[in-house]
């Protein structure tokens, strides 16, 4: 990446942070260096675990406040988007994956919007490869499980499309769905993290810079990147939900379209 | 901030960001798997167990609620059944005991007529005998008073038993006669 540098009265410049500015490791083992990243991953594990096992074990037919909020939050992976979107008998099977992906999808997107945390975990690429790929090969599966070898076939010639154009079609079809598809998945959801966390780290610095300057004029424009950083805060907030449905809602999408192949 | 940070300007080598850290990928997998375990174990089977026991909740009262609303139609309808067949057989007690009462009344009326018919009869056979008797007697005790009375108009040629019974005979001939033709006239009339 290249460095945006600006020149200032004092001689200084303005280094902002970049992708290679990153937290020093919170202890060192060897070789394996336990980041913050790795922390928050961790902690949102046993937050989620905490949360819906406290909600749900109680288990009364009319819920506390507590088994309420778990339940509208289990319902809404359950109902909104795995029986809505893959259907029939066997959507439950899905709804584990699908509610685990989104909470801690959720949770590790979110830290990037709560004061002093403010790390989304996915602004780091590494867990959103693993996921996309947990997910590339479970609705892979879940197709040659359903609809034996054939799903190959079903999964790269659309139904309904003239002879004559397949061979131009079979090729797009393969590559959108088994190469495209996986990073698309991972990117999406790496790259919308990694652009907020970025914003917020360059308003903060920017404006850290600004006020350490001379001119009261520098000092004033601080006050726009603040009004300006809080509004990409807010975008940021939504971003980081939406990221969290969009890519449980694709990966449910992925799994219809593998399971019921037959009819696409 | 930028104290904490070791920025691009120390690097020497840049880093790519697409490049995954194989670390950051292990904790996230291990943390992944930790959650997944617990989800599967834990979350999802004890919220799939409360909404099972809700829906058997709502569903066993509706179906309680049915099955007392058919008790309570069919209780309803028993004791219409009941009601009904109660007054069937009031109407049918009374009309029985009505009929039985016009049996009795017809029964004792025809008791009292024949009753008050003997009653007549016998009446009716006393007296004829009674006027028999007294005929009998009168025919008898008028012959002797009136020849008695006429032996003792006209003297002793009158005391021959033979020639007084032949004319108080034929004089009581002649007022019988005068009798019956007087009675048929008077059953005519």
């Amino acid at each position: 990446m290249i460095a945006l540098t600006l020149p200032a009265q004092d001689g200084g410049s303005f280094n902002p942070p970049g992708v290679n500015s990153h937290l020093a490791p919170l202890f060192t083992i060897g070789d394996f260096e336990f980041t913050k990243q790795m922390l928050l991953v961790l902690l949102s594990v046993a937050l989620i675990s905490w949360f819906f096992v406290a909600a749900a074990r109680k288990g009364k037919l009319v819920p506390g406040k507590l088994q309420f909020a778990g339940e509208v939050g289990y319902n809404f992976v359950r109902n909104s988007v795995a029986k809505d979107v893959i259907g029939g008998k066997d959507f439950m099977k899905y709804v584990p994956l699908l509610f685990s992906l989104f909470f801690f999808i959720l949770i590790n997107n979110i830290y990037g919007a709560i004061p002093f945390i403010q790390l989304p975990s996915f602004s780091h690429v590494g867990g959103a490869y693993l996921l996309a790929a947990l997910v590339y090969v479970i609705w892979i599966g879940a197709g040659l499980k359903v609809n034996g070898i054939r799903f190959l076939k079903l999964a790269v010639v659309p139904s309904g499309v003239p002879w004559y154009i397949l061979p131009l079609v079979v090729p797009i079809e393969i590559i959108s769905n088994f190469l495209v598809r996986p990073m698309t998945h991972s990117l999406r959801l790496f790259a919308t993290m990694l652009a907020g966390h970025l914003i917020v780290l360059i308003a903060g610095s920017g404006i850290e810079f600004l006020i350490m300057q001379e001119s009261a004029l520098m000092k004033g424009a601080s006050v726009l990147v603040l009004a300006g950083s809080v509004a990409m805060y807010m975008l940021e907030a939504l971003i980081m939900v939406l990221q969290a449905y969009v890519f449980v809602l694709l990966t449910a999408i992925y799994i219809e379209g593998a399971v019921h192949a037959d009819s696409h | 901030m930028n104290s904490l940070m070791i920025s691009a300007a120390s690097d020497a080598v840049a880093e790519n960001p697409l490049v995954p850290n194989g670390w950051e990928i292990l904790v996230v997998a291990v943390g992944f798997a930790i959650l997944m375990f617990i989800v599967v174990k834990f979350v999802v089977p004890m919220f799939e167990k409360t909404f099972a026991e809700r829906t058997e909740a709502i569903e066993g009262g509706i179906a309680k609620a049915e099955k007392a609303q058919a008790e309570a139609t069919e209780a309803l309808n028993e004791y219409k059944q009941q009601l009904t067949d109660a007054r069937a057989e009031a109407n049918r007690i009374r009309e029985e005991a009505r009929a039985e009462g016009a049996l009795i009344l017809a029964d004792l009326k025809d008791k009292a007529a024949a009753e008050s018919a003997r009653i007549t009869e016998q009446a009716q056979v006393a007296i004829a005998a009674e006027r028999q008797a007294a005929v009998v007697s009168l025919r008898a005790e008028v012959g002797s008073l009136a020849t008695t009375l006429a032996g003792r108009i006209v003297g002793e040629s009158l005391n021959d038993d033979e020639r007084s019974t032949r004319v108080v005979d034929r004089f009581l001939a002649d007022l019988e006669d005068q009798g019956t033709s007087k009675q048929s006239a008077g059953a005519l009339q």
